[in-house]
């Protein structure tokens, strides 16, 4: 047993920091450390300075333009990532319907797509959850039906985040009403700007924008959009939600939100002195990171097996992750809203633009508290987790 | 970065766990506890003969020279069995003294007694007003001739009443609270004026208030420097308590198995109380606690090693917060999901309950290390 990193995973965190020290814009970064939202350009312009770089795809087969890291590698550049902070690649390209492409796509899809992908020539957005099947996603009932060369699809997917950006969607859609309902689901792409789809924005209790619901009315896709086998979608749907098991726990962007935490308390006075001098405030902060303390390790306990053992077998930890990291990640908001007190209630109406210097760095956090009940919603809620862990890991 | 035991390692988890599967079942603990002293020497010597009393001590003292993952997996098995013989005592706090401390007169004179399993020790620490504050000493010890003499009362002492020596912390010079002025002192503990009341504690242990009286020893009897000992005495109380979350890991490891054992077979309603979803994510919830309180133990035990005592402490100290408030939980709802049962003397679940309860009200409680964490600039800094 030894936890520190080796020689070599040390020099290469000193080459990832310098990396970002020297190519993030920094006006990106700034405003990720004030929780602000970002533009389409300007996380475009990142993505495409990440892929220049070769760590576009990181994790993805060489092949494809992976970077063959070990798991330990992957988990320092994602760590380095967070905490900078900068943006974390387009999960639905990246992390989510790529590996679908090059583990079950024929070899026209994996030319079609994957370069595009790495490069975020298409955004990409992910068509699951619709108004009826959240937790029970294969209830789902947006249908596509043959018709010669062609898929004819109906229905709406709803929560689709960043629409509004997307070029293409991959859909989960019915393709045999008879069958069960997890057998008779297939696993199809195809453009945004089909006719037949439409984009209506929702808006979040932060006020922000970035999911949506879509419709779809008789889009016709081709039939040659469909990702691997007829009614298997449901098999490549665990594939790809198991994919992300370690980045959920997002420990670096909550390390990140502790510093500034830290650092607003000194500034910001109550009763007199700074915040961070009342022992109740800090020992609830401490408190938080002594929990992500042993979150950071409990993922590198995964990481480390991952590395060792293959990614076959999932350490029993790895269920710990997510409902751990989004309990977090949600203090962190909490703290930061007890940090600004009664400054918390300026409501901006266009806060989301980020561009009005006249805006001062409290406008973000009653919002970004707001945002943040949505992590343990997302990615499978909080209570799926939990039946998870007494069902694979204790057998109950 | 590697959490694997090496192959060393994992021998001796399988013959330390082996060994306690055989030896040390409930009943067997049960009977152990009725014998002189309210431990098994039996076992104490079977401990010996596996050479488990002498694995952290060099080897040129006659020990196995092994590290801080070793003590770790020992803690680990002795929580989950529930072991009420005095290692953690002995092994870990005498034998932590000496080894940081020790001269070589005095490595010579007890380590081969506590390695063959001869010689059992004590702790006093703990004063009446003292609660967790290492540092906080009113007993005296006062120059006399080229020996000391000694002066004061110890509370719960584990072990004390049957040890063969005590390791005393006693003042040398200064005030009740300061910082300097502290030494350590081993005292036999037939010495003239030493007086012991024995009782056993709530987790099936024995400890002993302890009076010094007038108590005279030689100027061999300090351990490192009489006038400045507080280093040494936090360096091994941290690695008690780094023991202690490797034993709490064990003993929450072992009462969350049984728990699950308990509602998979338990029927109410013509059902197995544990398909209720409400039951299902309490014990969800506790393999979480579990979880983060083993990656803090990991992490404490490699804290041991840190050359910085204030990076050690305050990692030590993160540790037992977890691990502090994980315990918690888990005895708690073992005791809950066990209902009734779980309330008897007879089931052993309760048993785990009230050793996870006395580990984190011992050497600092969860609220008295979170606010050291947090005086000391947190976890992050």
């Amino acid at each position: 047993m030894d936890l520190a990193f080796t020689k070599e995973e040390i020099a290469f965190r000193e080459e990832v920091r310098e990396f970002f020290k020297n190519n993030v814009p920094p006006e990106i970064r700034r405003k990720l450390q004030e929780g602000r939202h970002l533009s389409k350009d300007e996380m475009v312009t990142w993505w495409r300075i990440l892929n220049k770089k070769g760590w576009g795809v990181t994790h993805w087969p060489k092949e494809y333009g992976g970077t063959g890291w070990t798991t330990v590698q992957h988990y320092i550049f994602n760590e380095e990532l967070q905490s900078y902070p900068a943006p974390q690649p387009l999960a639905f390209g990246v992390s989510m319907v790529g590996p679908v492409i090059y583990t079950f796509g024929n070899e026209k899809q994996k030319k079609e797509y994957l370069p595009r992908i790495a490069n975020v020539d298409d955004w990409w957005c992910q068509g699951f959850s619709e108004p009826g099947s959240g937790s029970d996603l294969a209830s789902l009932k947006t249908t596509a039906e043959r018709k010669g060369d062609k898929w004819i699809i109906n229905g709406q997917k709803t929560w689709t985040t960043l629409a509004q950006h997307a070029d293409m969607i991959f859909c989960l859609c019915r393709t045999d009403k008879n069958a069960k309902k997890q057998m008779g689901i297939s696993f199809i792409v195809f453009s945004m700007k089909s006719k037949g789809v439409t984009v209506r924005p929702i808006q979040t209790i932060d006020g922000g924008h970035e999911v949506n619901e879509v419709f779809f009315d008789d889009v016709e896709v081709p039939y040659e959009n469909l990702i691997g086998e007829e009614n298997k979608g449901w098999d490549y749907a665990k594939f790809l939600l198991g994919n992300e098991r370690t980045g959920i726990a997002r420990v670096g962007v909550s390390k990140e939100r502790l510093r500034r935490i830290r650092a607003l308390a000194s500034k910001v006075e109550s009763g007199g002195r700074p915040v961070i001098e009342d022992p109740a405030f800090r020992e609830k902060l401490t408190a938080c990171e002594i929990e992500l303390k042993a979150l950071e390790l409990t993922q590198l306990r995964v990481v480390a097996d991952e590395g060792k053992h293959g990614k076959g077998k999932p350490n029993p930890a790895s269920s710990v992750l997510k409902i751990k990291g989004s309990e977090i990640q949600q203090t962190t908001t909490e703290l930061l809203m007890e940090i600004i007190g009664p400054f918390a209630a300026p409501y901006d109406e266009h806060g989301d633009a980020g561009s009005n210097e006249s805006m001062d760095w409290t406008a973000q956090i009653a919002p970004s508290y707001f945002n943040n009940r949505k992590v343990s919603i997302y990615g499978g809620s909080n209570e799926i987790q939990r039946n998870i862990i007494s069902k694979a890991v204790l057998g109950l | 970065m590697d959490f694997d035991l090496s192959e060393e390692q994992r021998l001796l988890k399988e013959s330390v766990d082996g060994l306690l599967a055989d030896a040390y079942d409930f009943d067997a603990r049960k009977k152990y506890m009725k014998e002189k002293g309210g431990w098994s020497k039996a076992l104490w010597d079977k401990l010996a003969e596996q050479g488990l009393l002498g694995l952290p001590f060099a080897e040129t003292d006659g020990g196995f020279g092994a590290g801080a993952v070793e003590t770790m997996i020992v803690m680990e098995a002795l929580g989950k069995a529930l072991v009420v013989e005095p290692y953690l005592a002995t092994v870990v706090v005498a034998g932590g003294f000496l080894r940081h401390g020790g001269s070589a007169e005095q490595k010579a004179k007890y380590i081969p007694g506590i390695i063959d399993g001869s010689k059992t020790f004590g702790f006093a620490q703990l004063e009446k007003n003292s609660r967790y504050d290492l540092f906080d000493v009113v007993t005296t010890a006062k120059k006399k001739g080229d020996g000391w003499v000694i002066d004061g009362e110890k509370f719960v002492v584990l072990n004390g009443e049957n040890a063969d020596t005590l390791v005393v912390t006693a003042r040398t010079k200064g005030g009740q609270r300061d910082k300097a002025g502290i030494g350590v002192f081993l005292v036999p503990s037939d010495a003239k004026g030493v007086t012991r009341k024995g009782y056993p504690t709530q987790d099936g242990l024995h400890a002993a208030d302890i009076t010094f009286t007038n108590v005279e020893v030689g100027a061999d009897a300090a351990i490192g420097d009489p006038e400045n000992g507080l280093p040494l005495i936090e360096r091994v109380a941290d690695e008690a308590r780094i023991a202690l979350c490797a034993e709490a890991v064990g003993a929450m490891d072992e009462s969350l198995k049984e728990t699950v054992e308990y509602i998979k077979t338990r029927k109410q309603f013509g059902v197995a109380i544990g398909s209720f979803q409400s039951l299902q994510h309490r014990a969800a919830d506790m393999f979480v606690a579990l979880e983060q309180a083993r990656s803090m133990s990991m992490f404490a035990t490699m804290a041991s090693d840190f050359t910085d005592a204030k990076e050690r402490s305050s990692a030590v100290a993160a540790a037992k917060v977890q691990v502090g408030k994980s315990l918690k939980f888990v005895g708690q709802q073992s005791i809950q999901l066990h209902g009734g049962i779980g309330m008897t003397m007879e089931a052993k679940i309760g048993h785990y309950f009230k050793r996870l309860t006395m580990i984190e009200n011992t050497l600092g409680d969860t609220d008295y290390h979170l606010r050291r964490v947090s005086e000391g600039g947190g976890l992050l800094a």
